[in-house]
């Protein structure tokens, strides 16, 4: 995404897009459009970034090609729909795209598009074929998260203190890209992976007391919240610190935060922070506060997917993930990282967070 | 109350005499396929059918045979049935059609249709007892002599032949062959269990046989022949040990021509060696060297139970002869008008002591019906079975296996739907029936396993024809799409690049005009070559 800051005319380059598609039609050729492979098969992580980077595969997507047709149309569909979007000067949500581009093709019982997820990996497409990012194309993900902390910010024309907003902290904008920090004072910016965990510390003044700035999302990361991490990371030096679940998915992401993820591996570079680290839960953890009986049997699927993150290269080499993944399949349990309130309401807030940011007792 | 008055022995004896064997057919006909008109006509036509065949095999002669019933009223019709086969020697003519439970199939265990040789000679009687006319034969066994003219019934009382004619007469046109005529009270009527039916099935699975058949409203119709190959000629082979009952083996051991016990079960049996005739006498507690006659009725059971408890060898299974995947996929070509046929044969299993082997064909598509259930074509030793379809193992078979699996709908524990015909092929020495019609094969869980496993293996096939013309179809629909799209993806395209939208469409669909045929022909080599791989 090197080229993708430098592209101040987006609009032009979507017409592009099309042009180049219609001057093959017009040739009498099959029209096709090329895509890079989105997969871990053509992800490679690369060690001196340290993040994940997109290989060299492509895909070609064309219209006469029954396989493809769908998906040729979907992919033109949400490119005028962008189009649109910026001529007009308008954003839409990634549900508004969905909308926008479903209808059914006369004569046929096919819709265009008939679940979101299918608009939604159109638009991760285009962003590729055009070498323009989601924001760019003035399209937005749903927000999702919540940040507190000693930082005033202005977005919009308006100044935001952090510190000030009541129980529900900011909600943090799918795009961050145009806020501007006018203070920031914090030691470190800890993100957890539970909305509820983080509403028990805000509940706590943890923030306050200690001097640092909390961040959540419900599950998986997202664009804006990672965009935020990052700059907090580049432009004040905070160092970064994950608490998620003990289990895959809590792991995972660590790794979609630290290295980049592998849907997204195109946009690694504008996402990813190698210096961030590993809080808890650890297997140290649920030895030294006596977690176990806590533990949830892992299932099928957790095994499996436990197998697959023990194979990526970027932990493949890291003897302390390795011992980490291989302590969890010899409990064969999970736990959560509300398994902590079962030494009181604000244990963690008053031991487990201090004692572990105080020993700098981190997973990397 | 007076005393009921006592009746004596001897008042009971009076009652009490031989029955004849015309009064036991009359009154048990069900038991020998004579149960009403419909079914009399069949089972005539069936007994001089199978017994022509036989005959043809036995001699090698690949075998020509005629079939014809004319209309003699409404409810009496005269049945011909004339073959090429080797005829039959002037003295055995009477027996053979006028003598209840005469032949030569009886006493050996052997692959052939008929097995007890009950059947031409009941077609005679019923023929007489309804009509009063007796059956005519004329068979010529030697090319340079007469051919024999009879015209015989059954004294009821005595089952002896009366012959109420017997001159010699010139027959030209053959060199061999026999002619049966049996006039017969009898409903003529198409459908699943006709004569229609089953002589179409016995071409299917009879495909070296040349059948001329002429229906009673006079409509002829041939069943050519798809080879000249016979079937292998099946051996004779002697009971295996584990396939006698206790009755039989008394009358083996009364019967045998062995001096003493050990030789009797090494010489009446197959693979009874030395040491293991030894072992049953051992364990039967009986001395080796005795005299077979004299073993008592409880010996001759302690000998039954030692047998049953002695490992003996499966007998051999050369004695039974398939009809081979190929000649079962050219008999159903033949006779059934459908797109995708396969075959399975498989390798001979034992029941009982008696070797049997399983054959499994089937027919899809084409001009088959698919909105009912499957047909299923039943054969044991390549006789049809029209009757009793719910009583049958290989009913049983079919509906057990799950044919959702293989494309085919299906309710529980019911035969599937779809345009298919299934035929399954049993042969062996001895057949197991339900009854003594022979209408159904019995519930050895041997024999249906085996039947399961050749249905599978058809099954496997079929599933795979079909998944590829499903999707050869769904390619055909998908393809036809692309007209559809084009006016979406044109209005798109024309949006994001400024083109106008009907230069676009335009320039598509020159192209589809250009490309379909091929994009087509694509799909339609594929779909070639799935087929003939199936």
């Amino acid at each position: 995404m090197k080229k993708a800051q430098q592209k101040d005319n987006p609009e032009g380059e979507l017409e592009k897009l099309g042009k180049d598609i219609v001057s093959q039609i017009k040739a009498m050729k099959n029209p096709e459009i090329t895509i890079p492979v989105r997969a871990l098969s053509n992800v490679e992580f690369n060690k001196k970034t340290k993040t994940l980077q997109l290989g060299n595969k492509e895909g070609k997507r064309s219209f006469f090609n029954v396989g493809h047709t769908k998906k040729f149309l979907q992919t033109v569909e949400v490119a005028s729909i962008s189009k649109n979007l910026l001529n007009e000067g308008k954003h839409a949500s990634l549900r508004d795209v969905f909308y926008m581009a479903k209808r059914t093709i006369p004569g046929t019982k096919v819709n265009v598009v008939d679940e979101q997820v299918e608009s939604d990996a159109v638009v991760e497409d285009l962003e590729l074929i055009s070498d323009l990012s989601r924001e760019q194309l003035n399209i937005n993900a749903n927000k999702n998260g919540s940040v507190a902390g000693r930082v005033v910010i202005e977005d919009k024309g308006d100044t935001i203190d952090w510190s000030k907003l009541g129980s529900g902290g900011w909600s943090v904008p799918s795009n961050v890209e145009d806020i501007t920090f006018k203070k920031v004072n914090a030691k470190y910016v800890l993100y957890m992976e539970k909305a509820a965990v983080w509403e028990n510390l805000h509940e706590h003044k943890f923030w306050d007391q200690h001097n640092c700035i909390i961040l959540s999302s419900q599950g998986q990361t997202t664009r804006g919240i990672r965009r935020l991490l990052q700059r907090l990371y580049q432009e004040h030096n905070l160092p970064i610190y994950v608490l998620a679940d003990y289990d895959c998915y809590g792991f995972y992401i660590y790794s979609v935060i630290k290295f980049g993820s592998i849907n997204l591996a195109h946009i690694s570079e504008k996402m990813a922070i190698p210096g961030v680290k590993f809080l808890g839960i650890t297997s140290n953890d649920i030895e030294k506060y006596d977690l176990k009986k806590h533990f949830i049997k892992l299932q099928e699927h957790d095994l499996k997917r436990l197998k697959q993150i023990s194979e990526y290269t970027w932990f493949k080499d890291n003897k302390h993930w390795q011992t980490e993944f291989k302590r969890m399949k010899e409990y064969g349990s999970k736990a959560e990282i509300q398994a902590l309130s079962s030494r009181g309401i604000s244990f963690m807030n008053n031991v487990y967070l201090p004692e572990k940011i105080k020993n700098k007792d981190f997973l990397d | 109350m007076p005393a009921e008055k006592q009746i004596t022995a001897e008042e009971l004896a009076k009652g009490q005499r031989e029955i004849s064997i015309s009064e036991f057919f009359v009154k048990n006909k069900h038991l020998l396929g004579f149960d009403n008109p419909r079914k009399a006509l069949l089972t005539t036509i069936k007994e001089a059918v199978d017994n022509s065949l036989d005959a043809c095999e036995e001699a090698r002669i690949v075998p020509e045979i005629l079939v014809e019933i004319k209309t003699i009223s409404e409810d009496r019709f005269k049945v011909i049935v004339e073959d090429n086969g080797p005829g039959i020697v002037k003295e055995q003519i009477p027996n053979i059609f006028a003598k209840l439970l005469y032949g030569s199939k009886f006493h050996r265990l052997r692959c052939s249709r008929g097995q007890q040789g009950i059947g031409i000679s009941a077609s005679s009687m019923y023929g007489q007892l309804t009509t009063g006319k007796p059956s005519i034969i004329r068979s010529k066994a030697n090319p340079k002599k007469k051919a024999h003219y009879f015209e015989l019934n059954i004294d009821t009382k005595s089952n002896q032949p009366k012959i109420l004619k017997d001159e010699e007469i010139d027959w030209p046109e053959k060199k061999t062959g026999t002619r049966v005529e049996i006039e017969l009270a009898a409903k003529y009527q198409k459908g699943n269990q006709s004569v229609d039916q089953y002589l179409k099935q016995t071409a299917i699975v009879n495909p070296h046989l040349s059948l001329v058949y002429i229906n009673p409203e006079g409509v002829k119709t041939d069943f050519p022949r798809a080879t000249t190959e016979l079937p292998k000629e099946p051996k004779e082979i002697k009971p295996h040990p584990y396939g006698v009952e206790l009755g039989i083996l008394i009358k083996m051991l009364h019967d045998t021509k062995s001096k003493t016990l050990h030789h009797f079960l090494q010489n009446d049996f197959c693979r009874v060696s030395a040491k293991v005739a030894k072992e049953i006498c051992d364990k039967a507690l009986l001395d080796s060297s005795a005299r077979p006659e004299r073993i008592a009725t409880h010996e001759a059971e302690n000998l039954y139970k030692a047998i049953n408890q002695t490992k003996i060898m499966a007998p051999p299974t050369n004695c039974v002869t398939p009809i081979g995947e190929e000649l079962i996929v050219k008999g159903l070509k033949k006779e059934v008008d459908a797109e995708f046929y396969t075959a399975v044969t498989r390798s001979p299993s034992v029941y009982r002591g008696n070797p049997f082997i399983v054959e499994a064909g089937l027919a899809y598509g084409g001009s088959l019906p698919s909105d009912e259930l499957v047909k299923v074509y039943r054969f044991a030793n390549r006789v049809p079975l029209l009757y009793q379809l719910s009583a049958c193992a290989t009913t049983k078979s079919i509906a057990t296996t799950s044919w959702r699996n293989y494309g085919l709908s299906q309710s529980k524990g019911a035969l599937p739907a779809g345009p298919v015909v299934i035929l399954v092929h049993i042969a062996s020495v001895w057949v197991p029936f339900t009854s003594e019609s022979k209408e159904a094969i019995a519930h050895y869980p041997e024999i249906i396993k085996e039947i399961k496993l050749a249905l599978q293996e058809v099954g496997r096939k079929l599933g795979s024809h079909i998944r590829k013309n499903v999707k050869a179809k769904q390619q055909k629909e998908r393809a036809n799409l692309f007209e559809k799209y084009i006016p979406e993806v044109s209005s798109s395209l024309s949006k994001l690049s400024g083109e106008k939208k009907y230069i676009i469409q335009e320039c598509l669909e020159k192209k589809l005009k250009k490309e379909l045929p091929i994009l087509l022909g694509d799909i339609n080599k594929k779909d070639e070559k799935g087929t003939t791989k199936g």
